[in-house]
């Protein structure tokens, strides 16, 4: 007796699918995935893969801080790129310490070519997501511009920053004698939110801040926070550190009491 | 004291027993970050060398966390059971391991002698230990604990139920614990990480997860996994709490970086016992911990990773906990770089915390700057599966929407059951086919689309 199972060809489908489809509309969480027998269908294997993938790419895609030097000077802005002290990729993810510092010669840099204190200095750091800066810091910078204009403030020029963590911008906010600095970073990246920005304002720059004397803005991204809303969040607490001279959580984000609607009414340009 | 280990040409002298446990520990980021690891593959094996000639008791006289400074270190020294410690009491740390692997260390001579392990003499005995021995001892260790069912009984695993939403949406969170109490999950516990940290919504989760438990009569437990003290707050005000959670770490430092202590925690306890809400024990806390967490918050002492991670077990276990997990991979690659520290560190706390005679599950993780996936975690659930683990994390799909890491799903937990066996806690299994989510197997029946569960999601949410 043969042990074939049978002359005939086997079905196509053994895909066992959930019958609460509707359930997933209200959370973007992976339900009513199906299975085959114990396992994932094929099809969220492989949905799952490429998230996976891009994730890791948004962390492991070098920084092209050339090109998002040219993209900034384009909007008006006054650019310079600095490094931290971590030489590659590798050694930034294992030593954050090296992230949070400047290189030598980013820090002899700034020192020679500092001029008068500004109100607020911008740093636009990789952190563990190129993908995000490339994609989100050209059009957040375009509406926080307005914002900038709108409050009257002085910018140093914007520091386009590689291998960064968000403490660098202590060290360079100091040497480019701000009163507050703004970090543009990458967030680490979810497998649905590759492209995350991060914003951190710090009254008061100097190496050895501590994460308690931020304010944070995160999840800005077409997803999420819009770049409108966020560079409004952002102006409000910088006018409100710059008044009380400080930043951290004394200061609570109440800018959603001067929404309209929901949303953030638009830049009065003096 | 220091000590002192010759390989050929070479002496290699180490100037403490905190020094010896460090540069005996298998390489990993972390302890490189404390700059306190072997500078090489070989005065990493000396140092193991030099470890096993230690006797079990120089843990018991030389503190590696000053006694003075640190209340963990005091909790023990001043609660260690002598008279558990007596029957390992003349062995060295190689001697402990030889015997553990021994048939003379059956799951009961394990469970009398655990209260008088110390977490140094369990992360000791590890780092001399392989994968398989971690494994293999684990195994034969029992620890039992109840709420409403019963979990760690041999030959089961339990699952926490991780239904966790971006913004705490009842209709989500109720959308995924469905369709993990559809996938069979939840026996352990069915706990969500809010995003919120405000009293009313904690307290409208916790009454939404205690209203699906009451409707169906489902013999599991809630936890909404906030700070002891908010925990606290919440039974104050009269909201249903069934177990109270807390991160928990290695020191009286890093503890207080969490805003806790001891007599917090203590406190906490007091206040879900006095609910009485258990059915069949009062196993009321919750505990969750990581390798790394004394680093992160420059509370480490200069002690090695793996060994202050043993010694949250030590915090936790005068607590009686009903669950306590590893957080294994969720800290990132400068604690744990890649698949294979993360593999060897879910092994290792596993391990030791069953020795030291505590709940422990691991929640099997990475996140997505760690050079880890998905055959990692592959790998590290079916090699605790067979170690006998308490209980792994259910999340829909493997990818925690509000958390931004993955960890194990619904589907792994059904892998595992069908390559191993493991069976669920007999209650949960038995309410299971009952509502003829499984068969008498213990499998998936096909077809589950007009569930009365489903049939009863838009109130529930409601």
């Amino acid at each position: 007796m043969s042990n074939r199972v049978n002359e005939e060809a086997l079905p196509a489908d053994y895909v066992i699918e959930d019958a609460w489809h509707k359930l997933a509309g209200t959370t973007p969480a992976r339900i009513a995935l199906g299975r085959a027998g114990a396992g994932l269908p094929t099809r969220e294997v492989l949905r799952f893969a490429l998230a996976h993938a891009q994730a890791r790419d948004a962390v492991h895609t070098p920084f092209d801080s050339a090109r998002m030097a040219g993209e900034i000077a384009t909007l008006g802005f006054e650019t310079v790129e600095i490094a931290s002290a971590a030489p590659a990729r590798d050694a930034y993810l294992r030593r954050p310490d090296l992230g949070r510092r400047l290189s030598e010669e980013s820090r002899a840099m700034l020192r020679d070519r500092a001029g008068d204190p500004v109100d607020v200095a911008i740093v636009v750091a990789d952190g563990l997501s190129s993908t995000a800066i490339h994609a989100q810091a050209v059009p957040f910078l375009t509406e926080f511009k307005a914002r900038l204009a709108e409050g009257g403030w002085s910018v140093g020029p914007v520091a386009i920053a590689s291998q960064a963590r968000v403490a660098l911008g202590d060290e360079a906010g100091e040497l480019m004698k701000a009163s507050a600095v703004v970090v543009l970073i990458g967030e680490r990246p979810g497998l649905s939110s590759p492209d995350s920005l991060g914003l951190y304002l710090t009254f008061a720059p100097k190496a050895g801040r501590t994460d308690a004397e931020r304010n944070c803005i995160s999840n800005v991204r077409s997803e999420g926070l819009s770049h409108a809303h966020a560079a409004f969040k952002l102006a409000w607490l910088l006018r409100e550190a710059l008044a009380r001279r400080l930043t951290g959580v004394a200061l609570k984000d109440e800018s959603d009491l001067l929404l309209v609607n929901g949303q953030p009414p638009a830049p009065r340009i003096a | 004291m220091p000590y002192r280990h010759v390989v050929g040409p070479h002496a290699y002298v180490f100037a403490d027993l905190r020094e010896l446990m460090a540069k005996a520990t298998p390489i990993r980021s972390g302890d490189m970050l404390a700059g306190i690891a072997a500078a090489s593959a070989e005065e990493n094996v000396a140092a193991r060398m030099c470890l096993a000639e230690v006797p079990l008791t120089a843990f018991l006289s030389e503190a590696l966390v000053p006694y003075e400074d640190d209340e963990v270190t005091r909790l023990i020294i001043d609660t260690h059971d002598q008279v558990a410690f007596r029957p390992i009491s003349h062995m060295t740390v190689g001697d402990f391991r030889d015997f553990l692997l021994s048939g003379v260390a059956t799951s009961e001579v394990l469970s009398a002698i655990a209260p008088g392990v110390t977490p140094e003499m369990a992360a000791a005995v590890s780092k001399l230990m392989r994968n398989q021995d971690l494994i293999a001892v684990a195994r034969k260790c029992r620890v039992v604990t109840k709420f409403r069912n019963t979990i760690g009984l041999p030959g089961t695993m339990a699952v926490r139920l991780q239904p966790n939403h971006p913004t705490d949406d009842p209709a989500g969170v109720t959308a995924s614990i469905l369709d993990g109490l559809l996938y069979g999950c939840g026996d352990a516990v069915i706990g969500i990480n809010p995003a919120s940290d405000s009293v009313p919504v904690l307290s409208e989760l916790l009454k939404l997860i205690d209203g699906i438990i009451q409707r169906f009569d489902i013999p599991t437990q809630a936890c909404v996994l906030t700070h002891v003290t908010t925990s606290t707050e919440v039974i104050n005000r009269g909201v249903p709490v069934d177990l109270v959670f807390q991160s928990i770490a290695g020191t009286q430092a890093a503890n207080a970086s969490f805003g806790i202590s001891l007599a917090t925690l203590k406190e906490g306890r007091e206040a879900a016992l006095s609910l009485k809400r258990g059915t069949l024990g009062d196993n009321v806390m919750y505990f969750e911990t990581g390798q790394g967490s004394a680093l992160s918050a420059n509370a480490h002492h200069g002690v090695d990773q793996q060994t202050l991670e043993a010694r949250a077990y030590a915090v936790a276990r005068p607590f009686s906990p009903l669950l306590v997990n590893t957080v294994v991979g969720f800290i990132g690659p400068e604690y744990l770089f890649d698949g294979k520290q993360i593999i060897r560190a879910g092994l290792e706390d596993h391990f030791c915390g069953k020795l030291m005679g505590v709940p422990l599950g691991c929640d099997v993780c990475y996140t997505n700057h760690a050079e880890a996936d998905q055959d990692d975690m592959d790998t590290l659930m079916t090699l605790l599966g067979a170690a006998g683990v308490t209980y792994i994390m259910g999340i829909p799909g493997s990818d925690d929407v509000m958390l931004n890491y993955q960890s194990t799903s619904f589907h792994d937990q059904l892998y595992l059951r069908e390559v191993l066996g493991l069976k669920r806690a007999p209650e949960f299994e038995a309410w299971l086919q009952r509502m003829g989510i499984t068969g008498p197997d213990g499998r998936l029946k096909a077809h589950r689309g007009n569930h009365p569960l489903l049939a009863a999601a838009p109130e529930l949410a409601a």
